[in-house]
């Protein structure tokens, strides 16, 4: 894997940072990303984030769920194994509706984890380096990919940070 | 940013991000305390007799319990029912509060969704012993299989099947997401190389990217949207199990609302027991705070009610119904050989919880202790009631009965009470026993700093008037 350089500023409370997230963009300076202990509202706006669409997925996987074990069941019971049970009618749709609730609730939040996991690049193995350690304790960070950055913007970007408050700058190979 | 100077601060001790961290993390650093060992040693004592009652149970089959042909369902779907309705309070505390942001979930909603998946683990070790045959509990799960036979889609314990697995599932997928985050934190501060190696692998290489947290809250909103109505279903579910059947006493449409109220009612309780010790022996008494403490204590109240209520709408509508054997069933109910535990359940259930309405109990943590312990007897025997006396005078009179539990049924109970604890403890040690980034986000808004900087800004705000 290549080595990527980064630069980054580190900022000690989540006010500060999201002014000068704000105050970065706006000088038309691309941010690679923030790193920060918690979630913090508003910074998805300021980053201009697209709206995640993890929540199709659940629709999906949901629908997708429910659609199959109400075939299966139906299935089962009228055609596979027909059989009255409590004088009930073979395709008993009531009676199916408990079952296909909870199905659909597991289809939709195991796939929905699934795919989190998979969007986020989270997994037991295969990990990408952490910048800061202390990102994920009291620090925010403001991370910028600096392999095509020439000293002077370097400079630049350092005066930016510090202008906004950072309390660090430094550099790092990852 | 405003914040009411009414509100009360949900941490206390003029904290900031780093004591945070340090604060939560501290309970799995270190060496393990002389209370914790003593603690493990007890509970998983207990836990080993309780795995030789299940054992013995296996080995001769149910006719260790004391079941008869009156008295199908005993002791086993009593704790069954118990059990699963302790771990609703945790889905509630981390789904249903997390859909009406109330901030002081922060506080609970880890140790509470621990409760749950604890809790959830132990109730399903009883239907799994209760069919007596363990190793043919695969014939449970529809697949195609060469038997040709399948189960019964119509028939309520197959929905519970459904209901309970769905329940575990998610309850763990929800209480994982929340702790990749915190895993990753006690993964930084880490020194020793091990420790890092197992909390790096837990937190799956989790960044804090603005990106991750922006999934990270969309996800655990739908999680929370999702688990909402499924703790529902839960408990309706296991109501069917009684209330699709025709036994006077069960057959009541009051009981999918009544079950799952008196569900939160007794999870609300043992999470109260779990968290007052886990305050104390970790050290978290600014985080688990006396707001926290009076916020469960109304929703006890108010849960504790309703299922009072039902207790006497259960006992008007036998009356009202005409019916001589429901009319029957809660006469024998409160005046039969089972009295002792019925008014056991009325007192613990229905008056105990109502003394919360005195704001000096409400916020006392003796008392709420105390109570909680007897809140969570008195819906053990809610379930002991409701199982055991309908069923033991049936239509038969040839055929009544009364029942007491063996050693085995016993050992088993105490056992699962033993496995609990045990998983609590070790989940207490090595896992952030509170959501430190949740904790984190409200620190500006909830922390007793900013409270007390809004109240002397509405001081100063309002004094020059009434000093001219």
């Amino acid at each position: 894997m290549a080595k990527k350089k980064v630069l980054y500023g580190v900022f000690d409370d989540d006010h500060i940072l999201l002014d000068a997230v704000k105050n970065i963009r706006a000088q038309g300076v691309r941010i690679q990303e923030v790193f920060t202990p918690f979630a913090i509202h508003g910074i998805d706006e300021a980053m201009e984030h697209r709206p995640t669409g993890l929540h199709t997925a659940g629709f999906v996987f949901g629908l997708v769920g429910v659609s199959l074990m109400f075939l299966y069941m139906t299935w089962i019971n009228t055609v596979n194994y027909p059989n009255i049970f409590g004088g009930k009618p073979f395709f008993s749709f009531p009676a199916f509706i408990p079952i296909l609730f909870e199905v659909t609730v597991l289809s939709a939040a195991v796939g929905m984890v699934v795919v989190y996991f998979v969007l986020n690049g989270l997994s037991p193995i295969r990990q990408k380096p952490v910048i800061d350690p202390r990102s994920s304790d009291d620090k925010f960070i403001i991370a910028f990919s600096a392999d095509e950055l020439s000293e002077e913007e370097k400079h630049e970007i350092s005066t930016l940070l510090h202008e906004n408050g950072a309390i660090e700058i430094n550099e790092k190979v990852l | 940013m405003f914040v009411s100077p009414l509100r009360e601060p949900l941490i206390n001790g003029s904290k900031d991000y780093h004591q945070i961290t340090d604060d939560i993390a501290r309970g799995t650093e270190g060496r393990p305390t002389l209370p914790w060992l003593l603690g493990l040693g007890l509970s998983s004592t207990i836990m080993l007799m309780g795995f030789l009652m299940i054992g013995l149970t296996i080995w001769y089959g149910i006719g260790t319990w004391n079941l008869n042909r009156t008295i199908g369902w005993g002791w086993d779907i009593t704790n069954f029912v118990w059990w699963i309705g302790i771990g609703h309070a945790g889905t509630l505390i981390s789904a249903i509060l997390l859909l009406f942001r109330q901030k002081w979930r922060t506080g609970v909603n880890r140790a509470a969704e621990a409760m749950t998946i604890f809790a959830v683990a132990c109730a399903g070790l009883y239907p799994l012993i209760h069919m007596g045959r363990i190793w043919l509990m695969f014939y449970i799960m529809p697949y195609p299989s060469i038997r040709g036979v399948w189960p019964n889609f119509d028939s309520p314990l197959l929905w519970d099947v459904f209901a309970i697995s769905t329940y575990l599932t998610v309850s763990l997928l929800f209480w994982y997401i929340g702790l990749v985050p915190d895993f990753a934190t006690l993964r930084d501060r880490s020194k020793a190389k091990i420790r890092k190696a197992i909390y790096g692998t837990l937190s799956f290489g989790w960044k804090g990217s603005s990106k991750q947290w922006q999934r990270f809250e969309a996800i655990s909103l739908v999680l929370a949207g999702l688990a909402t109505p499924l703790v529902l279903s839960v408990h309706s579910i296991v109501s069917f199990d009684f209330a699709t059947s025709v036994i006077p006493g069960w057959h009541t449409t009051i009981f999918p609302p009544y079950f799952v109220s008196g569900a939160i009612f007794s999870g609300f309780a043992m999470v109260l027991t779990l968290m007052i010790i886990t305050r104390k022996v970790l050290h978290l008494e600014d985080y688990i705070t006396k707001a926290h403490i009076e916020s469960m204590n109304k929703v006890i109240i108010l849960t504790g009610s309703i299922v009072g209520v039902a207790y006497i709408t259960e006992l008007f509508m036998a009356w009202y119904s005409g019916n001589i054997y429901e009319q029957y069933a809660f006469m024998n109910r409160a005046m039969g050989p089972y009295a002792w535990a019925y008014w056991i359940m009325m007192t613990a259930n229905v008056v105990s919880p109502q003394l919360l309405w005195f704001k000096k109990l409400r916020r006392s943590f003796y008392f709420t202790f105390f109570l909680s312990i007897i809140i969570n007897i008195g819906m053990w025997f809610e379930r002991f009631v409701i199982i055991v006396t309908s069923l033991h005078r049936d239509f038969l009179p040839s055929s009544w009965s009364y029942y007491v539990p063996t050693l085995a049924e016993v050992g088993i109970y105490v056992g699962t009470l033993g496995l609990f604890f045990t998983l609590f403890l070790l989940f207490a040690r090595t896992f952030p026993v509170i959501a430190i980034a949740e904790v984190k986000s409200i620190l500006k808004t909830a922390g007793n700093q900013v409270i007390e900087k809004m109240h002397k800004q509405e001081m100063e705000s309002e004094n020059p008037a009434t000093v001219e």
